[in-house]
């Protein structure tokens, strides 16, 4: 390992990085071709851009993709982090099958996933229907009785599929921590809540926010668990995609990806050289 | 206090019951269910017509991982030797691509495989095919590469790649150097170390790549979609057209999903039996 890198093994890796940004370049380019084809070059031109704005069913997804994705990750990190120091503070006897349990989700494919959700949700919306009949019946009362698939059940569906990741990416963390801190914290005078957000929180912090990261980028790339989970009337970006590929994608399509793709590497770049300015200048305030 | 914190996770526990214990044992029911609703072993029966299915999806997810391991070990090992800042970009850049949603990226790859794509354009204008054409004495004006079963492998390299050089890449940075220096000092040559210290140490990393690429490929039904055309039928496919496609019969595609899981899971447990075996092996 201690060799320096061939010329051998930086032309492979320049190959492997071409193989994985290939489609994406194409995609980048074709935003801005003047015509429909999707192979064919016919000159410069940003009318998808301009018809994007005008397309509220494309703008409709995107604004589905974002809220499901924020809702579901800010809820799946409280959750998790709840749930990790909730296990972390287990017997072993009780933590070995609640953790698999917990990783059944990432382990399972994603379509059994949906499908097996799907199912849940049609039938307990037969149960609830019958419920609600009967007390509409009974006491009088106006509950609707048929419940949709939608933005709801997408949800439920997200949270459940990011809570074990929040999890993977706290417990590490929890270990790392030394234990007495709290009992220190405590000791001093802390009240339990105290300790909680004063300690616990701030030395499990990266932990978190890696969870609440990896948890928003699985939601705003989902697309079989939102396919089988969301119905018929909501639609997330993923979705139309599909929908789309069935006849034809319009360029409108690269043209949203290709701003979502600009943004997040923008947003990458400045964390990027923000923390290698942090670096340098703790680097320096060691040294001196 | 230390007894009242495990209470933390109780709303999480109920939650998983609910939405994670009880759909996978309704996946168990329908299966034992006909439509009527009693219990059957028809659906059970019913899946020997699609054997075909089972087996073509299990070949290619196994290609696909197959040459994902062969690309994302040399280059995790390849990355490990570069220094720290280029390494961090190139996790970066390896990360990337999955921002941008990965049907997109698939379609595009039908735009460059496609008979009158980018790729044969190429090829054309080059004129490879008047070369080949003047030697074979042949007549073709393109490559066949779209709806072929290698575009579906190609589609899952391309989307489960990253998945396979991340674990692999983690687990070879922090790999010990001394005890590789120690083997070479002991004699050891470089096919014996890679074989004897740096293997077995990464293959922990390898056996998680191994899954992450396996699961979502023997499962994908978009890719095999896309790429392969509907003439590719997976078992993702088999089992969608089950549930939104127009023949509508959950009790089937559960019958399909259920074996799906027990084949993965009985795959899975072979290979980390031997994988637990090559460790011990080891240490001994």
């Amino acid at each position: 390992m201690n060799n320096k890198p061939s010329i051998l093994s930086r032309v492979f890796m320049a190959l492997v990085f071409v193989f994985l940004y290939a489609p994406i370049f194409v995609l980048i380019v074709f935003s801005f071709n003047d015509s429909n084809s999707r192979s064919v070059w016919a000159g410069f031109t940003l009318d998808w851009y301009v018809e994007l704005v005008q397309d509220q069913q494309i703008i409709d997804a995107l604004y589905t993709t974002l809220a499901v994705s924020a809702l579901a990750s800010v809820i799946a990190t409280v959750a998790g982090t709840f749930a990790a120091i909730g296990f972390y503070n287990m017997r072993r006897r009780w933590r070995t099958p609640l953790m698999t349990v917990n990783n059944i989700p990432m382990m399972n494919a994603d379509i059994v996933t949906g499908v097996s959700l799907c199912l849940f949700f049609v039938a307990a919306f037969g149960l609830w229907g019958q419920a609600a009949s009967w007390l509409n019946a009974s006491l009088g009362t106006h509950l609707p009785t048929t419940l949709y698939l939608g933005f709801g059940t997408m949800l439920v569906a997200h949270i459940t599929f990011n809570i074990p990741y929040v999890i993977l990416s706290v417990m590490p963390k929890l270990r790392q921590m030394d234990k007495n801190l709290v009992d220190a914290a405590q000791d001093l005078g802390c009240t339990w809540m105290g300790a909680f957000w004063k300690v616990v929180v701030p030395e499990i912090k990266p932990g978190i926010v890696n969870g609440l990261l990896i948890a928003f980028t699985m939601s705003v790339d989902d697309f079989v668990i939102s396919y089988f989970t969301a119905g018929s009337s909501t639609a997330n970006l993923a979705m139309r995609i599909y929908a789309m590929t069935k006849k034809r994608i319009s360029p409108k399509v690269n043209a949203v990806s290709t701003i979502l793709f600009a943004t997040v590497l923008v947003l990458l770049i400045v964390i990027n050289v923000r923390e290698a300015r942090q670096n340098k200048a703790e680097a320096r305030r060691s040294a001196s | 206090m230390k007894n009242r914190l495990p209470l933390l996770a109780g709303p999480y526990v109920v939650w998983m019951a609910l939405f994670v214990v009880i759909p996978i044992l309704m996946i168990v029911f329908y299966a034992f269910t006909s439509a009527s609703g009693g219990f059957t072993l028809e659906n059970f029966a019913g899946i020997w017509n699609y054997l075909p299915v089972f087996l073509r999806s299990f070949e290619l997810a196994f290609l696909a991982t197959l040459i994902c391991l062969l690309i994302g070990y040399p280059i995790s090992c390849a990355l490990a030797r570069e220094g720290a800042q280029f390494q961090r970009i190139a996790m970066m850049l390896i990360m990337l691509p999955m921002w941008m949603n990965f049907l997109l990226r698939t379609y595009a790859w039908m735009s460059i495989l496609e008979n009158t794509g980018l790729l044969n354009r190429f090829f054309s204008a080059i004129g490879l095919f008047h070369l080949i054409n003047s030697i074979f004495g042949t007549d073709i004006e393109y490559f066949k590469m779209i709806n072929t079963s290698g575009a579906v492998v190609l589609g899952m390299v391309y989307n489960f790649l990253p998945f396979m050089i991340l674990p692999i890449y983690s687990v070879i940075v922090k790999l010990d150097h001394r005890l590789i220096e120690a083997a070479r000092d002991l004699g050891a040559d470089s096919a014996t170390v890679f074989r004897r210290v740096t293997l077995p140490l990464s293959l922990p990393g390898v056996l998680s790549g191994i899954t992450m690429v396996f699961v979502p490929a023997v499962s994908t039904f978009a890719i095999s979609q896309l790429l392969g055309g509907g003439k590719q039928m997976l078992l993702g496919n088999l089992i969608e057209m089950q549930f939104k496609g127009a023949a509508y019969n959950p009790y089937l595609g559960s019958a399909v999903a259920l074996v799906m899981m027990i084949v993965v899971v009985i795959c899975m447990a072979v290979m980390n039996r031997f994988g637990e075996g090559e460790e011990q092996a080891v240490v001994l």
